[in-house]
């Protein structure tokens, strides 16, 4: 646990909160005990600011106090261990946590300055405005047309089937998966392969055209083909909407990302830009994760 | 575990050949123990399936008979001295009847002896007969050969159930009577008829006369009042439990309850119909409309448990794909969670409803347990229950009845396999969706 004194250190040091955006002042190397972020979590002009944000699940603490904000037009990769609390930290932010029994979130997360976790917020609207593809596919045991249409046909985006199977088209091959079901639109998506549904749960949720996107592990049951395709999206998608993904790969991480954010054990442990942070990480635990020592 | 030697994938270490060996002589054991589930398991089901058949054969044996009932031919004359046009429903039939034996059996003397042949035929005959000419007035003046009912008692004896030798004291049917039947069946009158009243008509005094549709309207109308209101109820009640209501104490408190619910006696829930339906709401006696609530007060249960346990087993993952796109909770449950678990909410639904169709000491409590002659036409007609119904008969002295509780079984269980038919049927439909 992280006592007081580590605290006021870290703190005294001016690591972490209160540095101001832009270039990164060059510090010395913090402690390896330090729990405290190290790197520039601010951006200019944020979509969201998390601010200290802790996940209970029961009494177990998930995640501890993160404070980190996600640019427009950004890729933010988030990298850590097993078990660090990546998914349960994206969760948060289109509460998707809410569906969990027993679990807890505090702290502050603004969306364009509005606490999503207000009482007056309603998830409904939330949800389709920052989507998620989830770390396990997993589609509705309906058609592949169906589990495309779901969205688009809830929120009323198109006037008519014409335009619904536009939409459908469209999400599919920016999924890549068009060429593979365009024959079997009807058949049902859970008859699909492992990758095949998780590019039709990519394509469900863009079908929607949230302006957030957060993606835990998309490529993970991907082959380097299908994974180029989604990089591809990714890339396109940038240059509209904020993206938040969730890898083990950190190869996927320094291709698609601007910003990066190492997780460990519950606590965010660095942040910074993507090239620095894999040229050069500040704290230990980062550095032997990016160089494999970790574990 | 410590370090193989040279290359892992070189095979054979002493370590890795040890750990074989021991799995083989495990083999035998666990291949034997697995054998001795197996069998046990068949046993099971040989005995249940063997216990199913001897119920089934015996429930035959003893209940096919009536669905045949022995009718006798007799050349009826429609005499218009007896059959006045104006007031042909108050004509006398019998006297038509006991006419037409007297012209088979000319040499027939004696109050007695006239007595004992006009009980050849079923007392109930002259309705028949009664219906024949209001149906068909052209008769009248002519002579048809009918075929009508025999009594209960010369029923039995064709049937063979009473013995001839017994002293003619304790026997039903006299010599004589047997004396009758032998001719009439020489001469072609006498034949084992299929029992059109029995599928047709009410409950009766007169085994002869007495019907199963009657019981099988009222259980029809029973449940169909507890299927409306039970499946929805319950469904929602559960959907409401599983997918809205906060986890705390006061669900908590709702499970245990619904789950002794469950439990409690069913006579319970017909005093609860007395006393509420009947006492304070002033709904009609014996009427499906009562026994319905009253089965739906000790359905719900089941059902609810059915259908909470068939929304646990959704998989989590679909509700967070359907929320993560923004659906909203009650699309999310409406469009997703429910089609899946729409056919364990049927299954606990059938569960339920068999029960409901064999219940009768609930129906007693709200007075569906009365003689009922009329076939109920609506949810407030007084009726019984197929179940009331076997009691009732199994209760009567007659021999006649003894087979028609059989029979009423038979139909009972017949009516059981159509509705859970239907209810799988109804199912498969919605699994075969995906
Ligand atoms: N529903 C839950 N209930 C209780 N604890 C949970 C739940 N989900 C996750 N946890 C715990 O929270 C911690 C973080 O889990 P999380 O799923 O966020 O890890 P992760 O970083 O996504 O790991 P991975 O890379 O393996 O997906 C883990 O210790 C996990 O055991
Ligand atoms: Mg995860």
């Amino acid at each position: 646990m992280l006592t007081l004194t580590r605290v006021e250190e870290a703190m005294t040091k001016g690591v972490g909160l209160g540095t101001s955006p832009g270039e990164e002042p060059a510090r010395g190397r913090p402690d390896r005990e330090s729990r405290e972020t190290v790197g520039t979590v601010t951006v200019e002009n944020p979509r969201m600011v998390c601010r200290g944000v802790n996940v209970f699940y029961g009494d177990k603490q998930a995640i501890r106090n993160v404070s980190i904000d996600i640019g427009r037009n950004e890729v933010l990769a988030m990298i850590g261990p097993s078990g660090c609390g990546k998914s349960t930290f994206i969760r948060c932010l289109n509460r998707m946590n809410d569906t969990i029994e027993g679990c807890r979130v505090t702290g502050e997360i603004l969306l364009d300055g509005v606490n999503i976790y207000d009482r007056k917020v309603d998830v409904v609207p939330l949800r389709a405005q920052v989507g998620m593809v989830f770390q396990k596919p997993n589609p509705f045991p309906k058609s592949v047309y169906e589990n495309v249409a779901y969205g688009p046909r809830i929120h009323g985006l198109a006037r008519n089937r014409a335009e619904l199977d536009e939409i459908v088209e469209r999400a599919l091959r920016k999924a890549g998966l068009w060429d593979e079901v365009k024959d079997r639109l009807h058949e049902p998506g859970t008859g699909l392969s492992g990758g095949q549904q998780q590019r039709l749960c990519i394509a469900r949720t863009i079908a929607v055209n949230p302006e957030i996107i957060l993606m835990d592990e998309p490529c993970s049951a991907l082959d380097p083909i299908a994974t180029s395709v989604i990089e591809d999206l990714i890339f396109e998608l940038r240059t509209q909407y904020s993206i938040c993904i969730v890898t083990h790969s950190m190869q996927q991480a320094a291709r698609v990302s601007q910003r990066t954010a190492y997780f460990h054990l519950g606590d965010l442990i660095e942040v910074g830009p993507t090239d620095r942070i894999f040229t050069n990480p500040r704290h230990p635990l980062t550095q032997d994760y990016i160089t494999g020592r970790f574990g | 575990m410590s370090k193989t030697q040279g290359h892992p994938r070189a095979g054979k270490t002493p370590e890795n050949s040890r750990t074989i060996a021991v799995v083989r002589a495990s083999l035998p054991r666990r291949y034997r123990s697995e054998r001795r589930f197996r069998l046990l398991g068949l046993a099971a089901v040989v005995l249940s399936l063997g216990f199913l058949a001897l119920m089934f054969a015996s429930l035959l044996a003893n209940g096919v008979s009536a669905f045949r009932q022995t009718e006798i031919r007799l050349p009826v004359h429609f005499d218009p001295e007896v059959l006045h046009a104006e007031a042909l429903a108050q004509a006398d039939y019998g006297q038509l009847i006991r006419a037409s034996l007297g012209r088979l059996f000319p040499d027939v003397e004696g109050r007695r002896e006239r007595r004992e042949l006009a009980a050849l035929v079923s007392s109930a005959a002259v309705y028949d007969l009664r219906d024949l000419v209001m149906r068909d007035p052209g008769v009248i003046g002519q002579t048809r050969e009918v075929w009508l009912k025999a009594g209960a008692d010369i029923d039995m004896a064709v049937k063979g159930h009473f013995r001839r030798d017994l002293p003619e004291a304790e026997r039903r049917v006299s010599d004589r009577q047997f004396a009758w039947l032998e001719r009439l069946a020489a001469e072609g009158r006498l034949e084992k008829r299929f029992n059109r009243t029995f599928f047709t008509a009410g409950d009766s005094r007169e085994p002869e006369q007495a019907g199963i549709w009657g019981a099988v309207s009222g259980s029809f109308f029973t449940l169909a009042v507890t299927l409306m209101l039970s499946f929805p109820i319950g469904v929602a009640a559960a959907v409401y439990l599983e997918e809205f209501a906060r986890k705390g104490r006061i669900t908590d408190l709702i499970e245990v309850n619904i789950n002794n619910l469950a439990a409690v006696p069913s006579i319970v829930f017909g005093l609860l119909g007395l006393a509420v339906f009947l006492n304070f709401l002033h709904l009609p006696r014996s009427a499906p409309l009562v026994g319905g609530l009253v089965l739906t007060l000790m359905t719900l249960p089941t059902i609810i448990i059915a259908g909470r346990s068939a929304l646990k087993s959704v998989p989590p993952s679909i509700r967070e794909a359907a929320l993560g796109v923004g659906a909203s909770r009650m699309q999310t449950v409406l469009h997703h969670v429910l089609p899946l678990a729409l056919p364990g909410m049927l299954t606990g639904t059938i569960i339920g409803m068999a029960r409901a169709l064999g219940e009768s000491a609930p129906l007693l409590m709200i007075g569906m347990v009365a003689f009922i002659v009329e076939i109920p036409k609506g949810f407030t007609d007084p009726a019984t229950v197929l179940p009331v119904q076997i009691y009732l008969w199994a209760d009567s002295p007659e021999r006649a009845f003894v087979e028609r509780t059989s029979a009423a079984i038979l139909v009972l269980l017949a009516f059981l396999v159509v509705m859970n038919a239907g209810a799988i049927w109804l199912r498969k439909r919605f699994e075969r969706r995906w």
